[in-house]
């Protein structure tokens, strides 16, 4: 795959064209703007070197070149900024039902774990042609994923999820880079995108694992005692969490927030932060006693709570207020469903 | 290549004048370098605003993220030692304009009275200060190692329990906020200290005052920041009971 | 095209008093300049040491030179020393400090002993960061990104951030000091119309100066508190956000790029303007595009922050003031170009360096676009791409413009020429050395090498090989002009007033000028880059004033 001495990194994603057509669109501008200058550049140095009984001529400038060679720059830039806009965007928003896989980084390893339970460490196996979307968050500090021939790169962060996807069009093997500066190993934190062929993969995939995350998350779920409050017969303590995902959730201060991934960790480690409308605030926060993977766990779990991904009607809140809560705390924020 | 021409030496556009013992040596005239003094104390006071910028920034954006947990902090100061030292401070700026219209006035006594109280009024304020400081010591308030928050439900928010991280947090902006503010009134007392030895030796005249109306300017400025942080520091969530 | 003086020597700057107290105490402009020439010389080369030591591990794909925890230490020392104790003071400190008075015409800055005091502010910066580089020194990265640089590095941040704290008051009081002297000290005649480009390139740099640096100020207070004392307010853990660190952070280190090269705009506007005879072309779009760049220039931070995890929104605005920021950039290069046209063009080393300036700072400036574009930058973030821009432009732009303000001034400044034929060696070796360091950069950022790796994949090995090659030819490059100089210093020959025919006036007094800068105060009626009257062929020759 990897050649001794390449000049331009491999290909191996859907985005890794539209991220080289953008870029060689900016080598040809750039190209001719530095052609034209150098051009005129060496040709005025040549033309008005000094000789012996000719003077310069004083001009003091021009207001339409001015104002062109203002405007057709701002014009040219205007339309990178468009092109480079729809990239990036296209780049952030990830496919509904991409498969996903869950990342926790820290000081100096990379540990994946997919949805259907497979672990790993430094390497992650993806079958060509599905889009793959990942999950990622730091223990430590902040790291950064990066696979060069994807042209993929999100910053991990401590404390929240990003998010990141691709879809890989080659099979082979691929540089995974650790890109931000994260201590002495930083160099050292370095991987393999192992991207298969779906049969290839699919015999990969049945080669052993623990069972789907959320099947693990279900595990921890009840381990924790979570399922004493979150009954699903609207009974508990706790909101039915069945339905959650993806859908806005109506908050006891009066906001209204999305409850994706962050939300769903941030309930976990912090609980008081965006409580639910109708629901007292009792919860205890699991910070320090669960690790990164047992909450992205729980998270797979919590997701798989949904029908599917980003079902049902926007605005309607997701929660049902128990009925003994709705008298007596009824706050701007719930509603009776 | 021939030299380039020389300066037209009768062309002087300031004829000579009988040099005032303050007209420093690279200005030309007491105006410019009166109008350059103010200029520069100008520009340093807009550093400053940049300098609690940057405060202010961060304070703003823990205060919306984290509201419940900074109306309770908030709640843990004193309100009465608070609103004395904007009291003291307010009139701390009375008395620096006065002490600045008696030095362009030549009247010596005013000035000088007027310096002292103003003096005295800032040494209050940092006494007050120190008094909460302390309390806050006592109470475990200082960020650090020693740092306690109950879990307590949040006052008039029923429902609402602050996190003891994230009253650190305030407590964190609190007395970085407050302790640069602090720092800069102990400078402004050594510089008022200074116009008082210089006033008492009489070196300010209606011609020459500049060194009071700067160090009011300072002063001043240091004022207008304790305005900004005594009500997002003190008032946050403050109701009459 | 330089002209001796064989008069004797007169009373000036330099030969009024040798005594170590007369330059240690001095509120004298020039001399402070010299002073933080030989400062920020001296750190330049520490901090190409440092270069040399990173170039020579990169030679190989391993990590074998020095350990992982050392290389840390040497990028970061690196990026301390040649971003705060080199480029911020570089031109406003030495060139600027030295030339402003003269330019406006005043016996001095506003505030003399306010200048002294930045130089001592800025050696106690510099010896307590030289303290801590002998004594552990830091592996954060110039960057210090939380939660690393307050909760995981084990070394020596809390001094490295208040050196840095400190050294950047010195950088606030200079811009205070200019803009001051520029505002309120012109000589009569001195309108603002007709200041030379270099003071509007400083006024722009010191506006840029006095409202930034605060922020990095505070920053650094913010980091030094946290990490003594286990605060929240950039961990994670504690409710802390380690974004707000990037935001505050880059606040100030986005407009201090520009810091760092419009000083070098305003001197490269000099060269041009009299080694081609002419005035500038567009005047007034050259001073407004100084200001402009340095209004734009807080407006674009978060372009640092792309892939931080800042909404798809944020990344948005911040692309698009991005490119508004380029096109000032993009005038000014226009602007240059059409001034040589027929024009009378010489090629002495400044030229020559301006000239070199002119390619890099196209290039660098070009690949500046393709940052600012989202799509490109997810894939460049953080790789040899974005170290080959900044060097592009820092090294390219501003250490080129900074050489070439040296050549050009020297001879006002010590009174001496400085050896031609060498100075246009030293040019062209700079040139290309520099050439060959940063080009193969692009070529390994795009092909997906990290930023602040010491051991990497066997296929970037031939570029980084090449890279290192131009870097020792880029050494000998900047050695050649420190030896030639001081050569100068006793051997050179004396120069006269104005040895280039220049316009300004600091050209009107002697060289080296007398402590007060004009024997009479002068009186401007003449326009800017008077080059028609300076080389009116029926002139007279007139000897040196004084």
């Amino acid at each position: 795959m990897l050649n001794n001495f390449p000049l331009w990194p491999e290909r191996a994603s859907s985005a890794a064209g539209n991220t080289d057509a953008l870029f060689i669109f900016l080598l040809i501008v750039s190209g001719l703007i530095t052609l034209l200058i150098f051009t005129v550049l060496v040709f005025f140095a040549v033309r008005f070197r000094h000789r012996r009984g000719v003077q310069a001529e004083q001009i003091e400038g021009s207001i339409p070149l001015e104002l062109a060679w203002t405007a057709i720059p701002f014009v040219v830039f205007m339309a990178i900024f468009v092109w480079g806009a729809i990239v990036y965007f296209q780049g952030r928003t990830p496919p509904r039902d991409a498969t996903e896989v869950y990342v926790v980084a820290k000081q100096w390893m990379w540990k994946l774990e997919h949805a259907e339970g497979q672990r790993e460490i430094n390497e992650l196996h993806v079958p060509a042609g599905r889009d793959v979307k990942l999950i990622m968050t730091s223990q430590d500090v902040i790291h950064s994923f990066f696979v060069p021939a994807f042209r993929m790169k999100q910053d991990v962060v401590p404390g929240r999820y990003t998010v990141a996807w691709f879809r890989a069009t080659k099979p082979g093997t691929y540089h995974l880079f650790c890109t931000q500066y994260c201590g002495t190993q930083h160099s050292g934190m370095i991987g393999s995108i192992i991207v298969m062929e779906p049969a290839q993969y699919e015999a990969w995939m049945s080669g052993g694992s623990t069972g789907p995350l959320s099947a693990t998350g279900e595990k921890i779920f009840a381990e924790l005692g979570c399922s004493t409050c979150h009954r699903m017969d609207g009974q508990g303590r706790g909101p039915n969490l069945q339905g959650v995902y993806g859908k806005p959730v109506a908050l006891a201060d009066g906001r209204t927030v999305m409850a994706d991934e962050n939300y769903l960790r941030e309930c976990i480690l912090d609980p008081g932060a965006k409580r639910v409308g109708g629901f007292q605030p009792i919860m205890p926060t699991f910070q320090g006693l669960v690790s990164e993977e047992q909450v992205n766990a729980l998270v797979a779990y919590v997701k798989s709570l949904s029908p599917s991904r980003q079902s049902g009607l926007p605005g309607a809140p997701a929660v049902v207020v128990p009925a003994k809560a709705a008298g007596k705390t009824a706050t701007k924020g719930s509603q009776v469903q | 290549m021939p030299d380039s021409q020389t300066v037209d030496s009768q062309a002087l556009a300031v004829p000579n004048e009988i040099h005032n013992p303050a007209l420093l040596h690279h200005f030309a005239t007491e105006q410019q370098q009166r109008d350059s003094a103010s200029l520069g104390m100008w520009i340093f006071l807009s550093t400053e605003v940049m300098f609690f910028g940057g405060l202010f920034c961060a304070y703003l954006i823990y205060r919306l993220k984290y509201f419940a947990e900074f109306s309770a902090a908030s709640k843990t100061l004193a309100l009465s030692l608070g609103a004395t030292n904007t009291a003291v401070l307010i009139c701390s700026s009375l008395t620096v304009v006065l002490a600045v219209y008696a030095s362009q006035h030549g009247k010596r006594s005013m000035l000088l009275i007027n310096l002292v109280l103003t003096l005295i009024l800032g040494l209050t304020f940092l006494g007050i200060k120190a008094v909460e400081y302390n309390e806050k010591f006592e109470k475990h308030h200082v960020p650090g190692p020693s740092f306690q928050f109950d879990h307590v439900q949040v006052a008039g928010h029923p429902g609402q329990y602050a996190d003891p991280r994230h009253a650190q947090i305030f407590f964190a902006l609190y007395f970085i906020m407050t302790g640069l503010h602090a720092l800069h009134m102990i400078v402004g007392v050594g510089i008022f200290l200074w116009l008082l030895h210089a006033a008492w030796k009489g070196r300010f005249t209606p011609d020459y005052n500049t060194p009071v109306e700067i160090g009011g300017l300072y002063w001043h400025f240091v004022d207008i920041v304790w305005i900004y942080l005594f009500p997002l520091l003190y008032l946050i969530d403050r109701h009459p009971s | 095209m330089a002209t001796e003086n064989p008069q004797p020597e007169r009373v000036n700057y330099l030969n009024k008093d040798y005594s170590l107290a007369s330059w240690l105490l001095t509120t004298d402009h020039k001399r402070i300049a010299l002073l933080y020439l030989l400062s920020i010389t001296f750190f330049f080369f520490i901090g190409g040491f440092f270069a040399l030591l990173i170039r020579l591990e990169l030679l190989t794909p391993a990590g074998d030179l020095v350990q992982a925890d050392t290389y840390n230490k040497l990028f970061t020392m690196h990026g301390q020393v040649m971003v705060f104790f080199f480029l911020i003071p570089s031109i406003p400190a030495v060139l600027g400090n030295f030339l402003v008075p003269l330019m406006v015409g005043a016996k001095d800055l506003a505030f003399p002993r306010i200048n002294l005091l930045s130089w001592y502010l800025y050696i106690i910066g510099g010896a307590m960061m030289l303290h801590c580089i002998l004594t552990g020194s830091v592996d954060t990265g110039w960057t210090f990104y939380t939660p690393f640089s307050t909760a995981f590095s084990n070394t020596k941040v809390i001094e490295a951030g208040l050196a840095i704290f400190v050294a950047g008051f010195s950088s606030i009081l200079t811009g205070l000091n200019f803009i001051v002297t520029i505002h309120r000290m012109r000589a009569p005649g001195m309108t603002w119309s007709r200041l030379p480009l270099f003071i509007w390139a400083h006024y722009a740099t010191s506006i840029i100066q006095i409202l930034g640096t605060p922020v990095i100020a505070i920053t650094l207070v913010l980091v030094v508190a946290e990490r003594a004392l286990h605060l929240g307010i950039f961990d994670p853990k504690l409710g802390g956000d380690p974004l707000l660190f990037q935001h505050l952070f880059w606040f100030y280190s986005h407009p201090a790029v520009y810091i760092m090269i419009l000083p070098s705009m305003g001197v490269v506007t000099e060269i041009i303007a009299c080694f081609s005879r002419k005035r500038i072309f567009g005047y007034h779009f050259v001073a407004l595009s100084s200001i402009a760049i340095a209004v734009f220039g807080f407006l674009v931070w978060a372009h640092h922050m792309f892939v931080a995890g800042i909404s798809v929104y944020a990344a948005l605005v911040f692309s698009i003031l991005s490119y508004a920021v380029a096109v000032p950039s993009a005038v000014k290069v226009f602007n240059w170009t059409a001034t040589l046209y027929k024009g009378s063009i010489h090629y002495d080393a400044p030229m020559l360096y301006a000239f070199g300036f002119l390619g890099l700072f196209t290039m660098g400036g070009l690949t500046g676009l393709f940052l600012a574009c989202l799509g490109v930058d997810v894939h460049v973030h953080d790789t040899y791409f974005v170290i080959a821009h900044f060097h592009y432009i820092m090294v390219g732009g501003a250490v080129m413009g900074y050489l070439g303000g040296m050549h050009f001034w020297w001879p006002k400044i010590s009174g001496k020429l400085y050896p031609e034929g060498w100075a246009r060696l030293a040019a062209l070796i700079v040139f290309i050395g520099f050439n060959l360091t940063f080009f193969p950069q692009f070529i390994l950022g795009y092909l997906g090498m990290p930023r602040r790796y010491y051991q990497y994949p066997p296929e970037f090995q031939v570029l980084n090989v090449l890279s290192t090659a131009g870097a020792t030819i880029l050494g000998v490059g900047y050695l050649l002009p420190l030896i030639y100089f001081l050569w100068s210093m006793r051997y050179g020959k004396p120069a006269s007033g104005n040895p280039w025919n220049a316009a300004g006036l600091e050209w009107k007094t002697a060289s080296p000028p007398p402590t007060f800068n004009f024997d009479e105060e002068p009186v401007v009626t003449w326009e800017a880059y008077n080059f028609d009257e300076l080389d009116a062929p029926h002139k007279q020759e007139v000897p040196v004033a004084g």
